[in-house]
């Protein structure tokens, strides 16, 4: 029961439990602004003079779009700021889309193998 | 102590009842249930836009399909105008956040403002979607649909032409973007109703604005999904 208690306390001592200052929104602002404009480097120069294969741009536009997901749920939606218990649950369902994504991409590789091609 | 005066006593720990143990309001709650769902809907649609990708030895290329400016180039220009339709998006997160923000000041004023600067975006969110549509409707495009002329249609791939996967993906893009600008549409349409509602003054005298909190989650979501769909369609 204690231990219970001792971990709502911490939660509410959460650093800037507030939100978000106007300061702060634009902030956030200038890091997605900014992670759209690297997607543009690569998409529209890196990739045509073969400073990166398509392949190695494709992770990176994965790895940019999934950091561009974390500032708007974060902070835009506000999640960093809620308690533990919401943030996971809203998380971890995810598990299930992973697992799926997994099935199809492997669906996906054996069609491409076996299918006749026209 | 005996037994009965232990169970008097006030109970404090959040799964105790009596309050909400997320210290998330009702409405909020079930808007983000409601999103969760919504998120798991739009995946499988991306997923399965993945894996008909996968399964295909050639795929038009974005580059090819998405290259012109309505208005300013026809021809040359990839990634331009989607770049756009982005940025238009974000920003109308962040006056929404702005909304937001102004909302916990109960700075009625400042609400109406971002609000409205809200709504400006999403019309012409709405209105660029409208645009790229017909664009590629002209081109042949369509649910069903796609060029007839072989040549034409070679245009729009980098390598090796395939009929079905063009086919694929005009279905699967109209359904998606499709899919996408409705919920931009729905948002555009609620959150009309909410400037309304803050005009009118109902949230200040019902002394809080938690329903721009609601519908700026809706609104986040969308561009959540806007930055997906951007990925899959328009980079990879």
């Amino acid at each position: 029961m204690s231990e219970h208690h001792i971990n709502t306390t911490e939660e509410h001592g959460h650093d800037d439990h507030g939100g978000m200052t106007v300061g702060k929104i634009w902030k956030v602002f200038g890091i997605l602004l900014l992670i759209t404009v690297i997607e543009f480097i690569i998409a529209l120069w890196a990739i045509p003079h073969h400073h990166i294969t398509q392949q190695v741009g494709n992770y990176i536009y994965i790895g940019l779009t999934l950091l561009k997901a974390f500032y708007i749920v974060a902070y835009f939606m506000h999640l960093k700021f809620e308690k533990l218990g919401l943030q996971l649950v809203l998380t971890v369902s995810f598990v299930f889309i992973i697992y799926f994504i997994a099935l199809m991409l492997i669906e996906g590789n054996y069609l491409n193998a076996h299918m006749p091609q026209a | 102590m005996d037994s009965l005066s232990q169970l008097d006593q006030v109970k404090t720990t959040p799964w105790a009842g009596g309050r909400s143990p997320w210290n998330v309001e009702y409405g909020k709650l079930m808007m983000w249930f409601f999103l969760l769902s919504d998120a798991f809907t739009f995946s499988s649609l991306l997923v399965y836009y993945g894996a008909q990708r996968f399964t295909k030895f050639t795929w038009p290329a974005p580059d090819k399909v998405f290259q012109s400016i309505p208005g300013i180039a026809e021809h040359g220009a990839p990634l331009v105008f989607v770049g756009i339709m982005t940025f238009i998006l974000i920003m109308s997160s962040v006056t929404m956040v702005l909304a937001v923000e102004a909302g916990h000041r109960k700075a009625k004023k400042a609400v109406i403002g971002w609000m409205v600067a809200t709504i400006i975006g999403g019309f012409m969110f709405l209105g660029c979607q409208a645009i790229e549509w017909t664009h590629l409707h002209h081109d042949g495009f369509w649910w069903g649909s796609i060029p007839t002329n072989p040549n034409e249609l070679a245009t729009f791939f980098n390598g090796p032409v395939s009929p079905v996967a063009a086919h694929q993906f005009a279905n699967l893009f109209f359904t998606i973007t499709g899919f996408h600008g409705f919920h931009v549409f729905s948002g555009v349409v609620i959150n009309i109703i909410i400037l309304c509602m803050t005009i009118n003054g109902t949230f200040e005298r019902r002394g809080h604005y938690l329903m721009v909190e609601k519908v700026g989650l809706y609104w986040h979501f969308v561009d959540l999904v806007w930055v997906f769909v951007f990925t899959f369609f328009y980079l990879v």
